[in-house]
């Protein structure tokens, strides 16, 4: 069963979460970790031939950013896409569809895992870095020209406020006063390059700050965290409050690229990666539910197996679908 | 507005070979009775003005597009008409705009970003090449992000290395972008207007050294197409394939080759991307003969893509090897001696067709008065 995604607003201007929508932040991170956890159990089965750099250990950022959106606005995402995809509600047959390069796909087999746009969701994604960010300002500025009250997020990691485009878009928006929505994915590592190599030691969002931006960081790994700064930022960027930076702390747990995992290799030790597996944003948000008694053991499992069914008739849909036809190489290339 | 050394010949030409969009009326016009004459600064301007009246979609941004110069006056009377709203100046982040504009444009925007020198988009490639060309085709055509880049290229007064290139090549290498180079006022008008109808990102490369040449030029709005190369001048002893300010000097050549008996054809591609490859190649099954005259040098350039292309097609109809005449292989230095000989002219031109016509080579005494007024700095 392929469920819509809902969109839940929060209950009242404090942002507190409802039971409703706690279930639902709850399940939109599960659907993303069962899809991953799908394709790192077959991508040796050689179906999946696009690199793919998985977000399982962030997908509270996604989830909470999202879920916090309208459907007409806009994400656009980097090559770390699959949560804000999935999260912003990205169709789930064609994502696995994608990844195996058919003609059902996303992008009709085009470009694979890095690049997944779904225009009914209005996600967005290319995997230079920083590439995306001027894009996410540009929609923004045309939503100021036309009046709307839409919201653009640009999701980037750390190492793209590395790249010079990432302070020229900051500085359009912020010049424009534009309703657009940085959040900075900081999983500390760019590919396998440290980020204390990279960037001074003082905290990220505080090297970003201005007197005219709003920027804060918060914990990453806690959902409902993430969702009341979203609905809080997003909220100022509709009345004219925007931009505003958050930085979300995180981690991916397996190797930049590819469905392994990686302290074997040298760059960041077990431990280090143990430590995040225990901050592991679904396994924290499921014993709080059960605390709180939102949602029962018994339940998880269930909704876990049904999910678990959606993925594998997701890839099985996926293999039975037909390829591009070769005829259509060069459509729409102008 | 300064005066360059320009002496435009044979104004008006080549009008007659237009094809205008039948499907939209508003764009059709009749050139007949064509007289009035504004230069191309002028018509970058009107078309710009009738753009933004017939779509309200478009707006122009860039590096001073409202300022008191309002690039070369070309942006003048569009931010005089349509405010700040529509007209605006922006941060000096090339590569930003471009993503900009793309955002935009997918959210049904028709963006005109503007860059005073095309040398500037080097910091925009990222954006022009990994983004705005892939866009349609990475989305199988659901979205797409038509926009227009307005890029002038410099030359003479000691421009120099950086601000008188000319990157036609680097754009039009990469598959997904239109790519124009106009080279008179009813051309740069006409595909202006197109460009901002088209469904594909297109740049179009203004040679800053036309901005004061005049043509006729109807006053409605119109259309010129992407891929339908002019006849400018027929001939049939020779084909000169001439890009942008090469046409101007082909044009001279032609002049005097006429004087001598000799019928050059210019062909003027008006866009290199799309390419209009049948024009070319049956001015060449005509002629026999073939140099390519671009304003980019020559290895790796759209005169070595033009070379190949006639190569491949149309062997059998060559007398002898394609030439190619470009800027020799260095940058363009600033020293008025230096940038002299830098730059081609139609005397380059003329020594070649004397060449492979096997005629013997005439006094290469300049035969145009050339008066040099521009007073500089831009």
């Amino acid at each position: 069963m392929n469920r819509k995604p809902k969109y839940i607003p929060a209950m009242n201007h404090k942002y507190n979460l409802n039971k409703i929508l706690k279930r639902q932040l709850f399940e939109t991170m599960l659907k993303i970790r069962l899809a991953e956890e799908k394709i790192v159990a077959v991508y040796h089965e050689q179906h999946m031939r696009t690199p793919t750099h998985l977000s399982i250990g962030q997908e509270a950022v996604a989830v909470g950013i999202c879920s916090a959106l309208k459907k007409d606005d806009q994400v656009f995402s980097p090559h770390r896409c699959h949560a804000h995809y999935l999260a912003k509600g990205g169709n789930l047959n064609a994502f696995f569809a994608e990844l195996c390069g058919r003609e059902t796909g996303s992008n009709r087999g085009r470009v694979g895992s890095a690049h997944l746009t779904d225009e009914k969701a209005h996600v967005y994604a290319s995997p230079i870095l920083g590439a995306m960010i001027p894009v996410a300002v540009g929609a923004a500025l045309a939503f100021k020209m036309d009046r709307l009250k839409k919201v653009a997020v640009a999701f980037l990691g750390d190492a793209a406020i590395e790249e010079g485009i990432f302070t020229e878009s900051l500085n359009f928006a912020i010049v424009k006063k534009l309703p657009v929505l940085f959040v900075c994915e900081n999983n500390l590592y760019s590919t396998n390059s440290p980020l204390r190599v990279r960037q001074p030691p003082s905290p990220l969002y505080k090297r970003v700050s201005l007197p005219e931006l709003s920027t804060q960081q918060i914990d990453g790994n806690d959902v409902e965290k993430v969702y009341q700064a979203a609905s809080k930022a997003i909220q100022q960027c509709r009345r004219g409050k925007g931009p505003i930076f958050i930085e979300c702390l995180t981690y991916r747990i397996h190797e930049h690229v590819g469905p392994l995992m990686d302290y074997d290799k040298g760059y960041r030790s077990k431990k280090e990666v143990e430590s995040w597996i225990k901050k592991c944003p679904i396994k924290r948000f499921k014993s709080k539910l059960i605390k709180g008694r939102i949602m029962n053991s018994k339940e998880i499992d269930a909704l876990t197996a049904e999910l678990k069914k959606d993925m594998n008739e997701a890839y099985v849909k996926a293999l039975q679908s037909p390829w591009p036809d070769t005829k259509t190489l060069l459509d729409h290339v102008y | 507005m300064a005066q360059w050394p320009i002496i435009c010949l044979l104004l008006g030409w080549a009008h007659e070979s237009d094809k205008f969009d039948e499907q939209n009326d508003e764009y059709c016009y009749n050139i007949n009775n064509m007289t009035r004459k504004i230069s191309y600064a002028q018509a970058i301007s009107e078309a710009l003005v009738q753009a933004m009246d017939l779509d309200p979609r478009v707006f122009i941004f860039g590096l001073g597009v409202d300022d008191f110069k309002g690039i070369f006056g070309t942006t003048l009377e569009a931010a005089k008409k349509f405010g700040s709203t529509r007209v605006f100046d922006t941060p000096a982040s090339e590569g930003a705009l471009t993503g900009i504009a793309i955002g935009a444009a997918l959210n049904n925007k028709r963006p005109v970003l503007v860059h005073a020198r095309n040398d500037f988009m080097f910091l925009a490639l990222d954006q022009m090449l990994n983004n705005a060309s892939k866009w349609k085709y990475v989305s199988y055509g659901h979205s797409s992000v038509p926009f227009v880049v307005r890029a002038i290229i410099g030359k003479g007064w000691g421009q120099g290395p950086v601000h008188s290139q000319s990157i036609q090549s680097v754009l039009a290498h990469f598959p997904g972008l239109y790519v124009a180079m106009p080279s008179n006022p009813y051309d740069v008008k006409g595909i202006l207007l197109k460009s901002l109808q088209v469904d594909t990102p297109a740049v179009i490369l203004e040679h800053r050294a036309l901005y004061n040449c005049e043509g006729e030029v109807p006053a409605e709005a119109y259309t010129v197409e992407f891929g339908q190369a002019k006849i400018v001048h027929p001939g049939k002893d020779i084909t000169v394939l001439a890009t942008s300010l090469m046409v101007l000097e082909a044009l001279k050549a032609a002049q005097i080759l006429k004087s001598e008996g000799i019928e050059m054809e210019i062909v003027d591609p008006v866009s290199i991307q799309p390419l209009d490859e049948e024009t070319i190649i049956t001015s060449v099954k005509k002629t026999g003969r073939l140099i390519c005259a671009d304003t980019s040098w020559a290895r790796c350039g759209f005169s070595a893509e033009v070379a190949a292309m006639v190569a491949e097609k149309a062997h059998a109809h060559l007398k002898a090897a394609v030439r190619r005449i470009a800027p020799p292989p260095c940058p363009c230095p600033v020293s008025k001696p230096l940038e002299d000989a830098f730059y081609p002219t139609y005397q380059n031109i003329l020594e070649v067709v004397y060449e492979l016509l096997d005629r013997k080579i005439f006094s290469s005494q300049n035969r145009f008065q050339e008066v040099d007024s521009f007073v500089g700095p831009y």
